[in-house]
């Protein structure tokens, strides 16, 4: 056997696997991972600090900034804790709009994230343009409800900016049809896919009790077995009414956050049919009239958090009874699934690297803040 | 479902950890009025602990009464009391609501139990912290800056940090 030196390389901060401005200082031997430190900051804009001398209100299209996939998602998250510090309530049909919205963005972020993980193992393209063409779709409806397609602002304290336009319903209905069909190509495409099972099956395993206490939430903390879905375990909005189940993985390698994201599609899905056959009409208003937008909540502070696509997603706010509030962090999913990465790389190839990280899908925005 | 109130913590507490517990109970600090009017002294579920005993009374938490998960560690500077606190909060993995424990270091030395070396989540949450608010966490094996740069100098999130060069600050409405 030949002797070999340990040598250090850094992948990134410009690469494209990295999703973003993010470097991996790696310590390899020969083409073994021995140890692997993420470095990051490079898109850091002290998001926290700016959010203090802005107004409650001014933060909400701040708030798409962050995961700048998900807006929908992290409106909701920051309008939950607005409403939590300064006691407001919402209207039932804000409640089911709201729900409607996340699990869009749900289906939007795992069809997105699934193709860019394909792309990582090097079948490039054909997935990936397969997702964003199911992003596309969903993106018009958002354009329709909220003028943006990205950065949609479309949530305010008590509901949301406007009522869904008439052609909504037809439109997401009409969507929904077609979604399963994508959903079912894309597992029969890839499920007992050669390349996906030689690249994903055993790499990158996080056992369950490491998943555990290293904080990990969402589809990487599901994949390793553990059913924790904030929907379920501390549900917020209207999700105690919603049958649907938490799908989990077994042995919590690459291949099961995988599953475990297709089958959230599915699941958000049903989500979405009863949502629309529940919706409630008109009459009582898409946002609560009594809700000021310019809030100036009671001194105290207030935790709020939702399972976002990513994993658990909260906004901590404290109030010191002025119109802008006097602490504001984010508890951003990405950030804190990045810190098992080391570990979960160790032992590993260089090729996998990329693989592994693909598969905890992370974006920069909201890792850097 | 696990639920468990912040006073049936309290309670818990002073029965089998009865040194961990902050005298001041209940009361939050009030937060500096740096753009309103002064607030007053509010009433809080969460527990306010002493920051030596901070492994004791999580080890307790995570062990004895299974709430594994640690979800968020956030730090508020509280400049006109001259403290920071430490917002830890503890979730239970068959769900319900968060346990919090709170703690508070005077501001000219905040030296605090890193929790990493029991809870590896801990890890990037006590690097921010320590990063954005010079919190030190005492037992920590890797505490440098996580988003500034090495030799950057200061706390950028502290509330006296200088914001000069920003125009749209001290100009209230």
């Amino acid at each position: 056997m030949l002797k070999t030196e340990k040598l250090q390389i850094n992948i990134g901060p410009q690469h494209p696997s990295t999703h973003g401005v993010f470097r991996m200082l790696v310590t390899i031997d020969g083409e073994t991972i021995v140890d692997l430190v993420p470095v990051f900051g490079y898109l850091h804009r002290n998001h926290e600090q700016i959010a203090e001398v802005n107004t409650y209100l001014q933060n909400m299209p701040y708030t798409d900034r962050l995961d700048y996939f998900n807006s929908m998602a992290n409106n909701h998250a920051y309008a939950l804790a607005v409403e939590k510090l300064a006691g407001i309530e919402v209207p039932e049909r804000a409640e089911y709009i709201r729900v409607i919205m996340v699990e869009l963005t749900r289906i939007l972020n795992h069809a997105g994230a699934l193709g860019f993980l394909i792309n990582d193992m090097g079948a490039w393209q054909t997935q990936l343009a397969f997702g964003m063409r199911e992003r596309e779709k969903i993106l018009d409806l958002f354009e329709l409800v909220s003028g943006a397609r990205l950065m949609c602002n479309y949530f305010r304290f008590g509901g949301v900016a406007r009522d869904l336009p008439a052609e909504f319903v037809p439109k997401l209905r009409e969507l929904m049809v077609a979604m399963p069909t994508f959903v079912d190509e894309l597992e029969r495409l890839l499920r007992e896919n050669e390349v996906l099972l030689q690249r994903a099956v055993g790499i990158g395993i996080l056992p369950k009790e490491l998943a555990i206490s290293y904080s990990v939430t969402g589809p990487v903390l599901r994949g390793s077995g553990i059913a924790y879905d904030i929907r379920k375990a501390e549900k917020y909005s209207v999700y105690d009414r919603f049958d649907f189940d938490v799908p989990v993985g077994s042995v919590g390698d690459v291949y099961d956050r995988f599953l475990v994201r297709i089958e959230e599609m599915r699941q958000s899905r049903r989500i979405l049919e009863q949502a629309l056959t529940q919706l409630p009409d008109a009459s009582g208003g898409h946002i609560n009239p009594k809700a000021r937008q310019n809030v100036r909540p009671p001194v105290g502070d207030a935790y709020a958090r939702i399972e976002s696509p990513k994993g658990e997603l909260g906004f901590y706010l404290v109030s010191d009874g002025s119109s802008k509030p006097y602490r504001y962090k984010v508890r951003a999913p990405s950030f804190i699934n990045l810190t098992p990465l080391g570990d979960m790389c160790r032992g590993y190839k260089i090729a996998d690297v990329v693989v592994i990280l693909g598969s905890i899908d992370i974006v920069m925005g909201e890792v850097d803040r | 479902m696990a639920k468990l109130s912040g006073a049936e913590l309290r309670e818990r507490l002073e029965r089998e950890l009865p040194l961990a517990l902050a005298d001041s109970g209940a009361q939050l600090p009030t937060p500096a009025a740096i753009h309103g009017p002064p607030p007053m002294v509010q009433e809080s579920e969460d527990v306010l602990i002493v920051a030596e005993r901070l492994i004791e009374a999580a080890l307790y938490l995570r062990d004895t009464l299974g709430y594994s998960y640690l979800s968020d560690i956030a730090v508020v500077d509280f400049l006109a009391e001259d403290v920071f606190e430490l917002v830890y909060r503890f979730y239970h993995l068959e769900g319900g609501a968060p346990l919090t424990l709170k703690l508070r270091v005077p501001r000219a030395a905040p030296d605090v139990p890193a929790l990493t070396p029991h809870w590896p989540g801990a890890n990037f949450h006590e690097r921010e912290a320590f990063d954005l608010f010079g919190i030190h966490f005492v037992g920590h094996p890797a505490l440098r800056r996580i988003y500034m740069w090495d030799e950057f100098e200061g706390f950028p999130m502290r509330k006296d940090f200088s914001k000069q060069g920003d125009k749209y600050i001290g100009d209230e409405e």
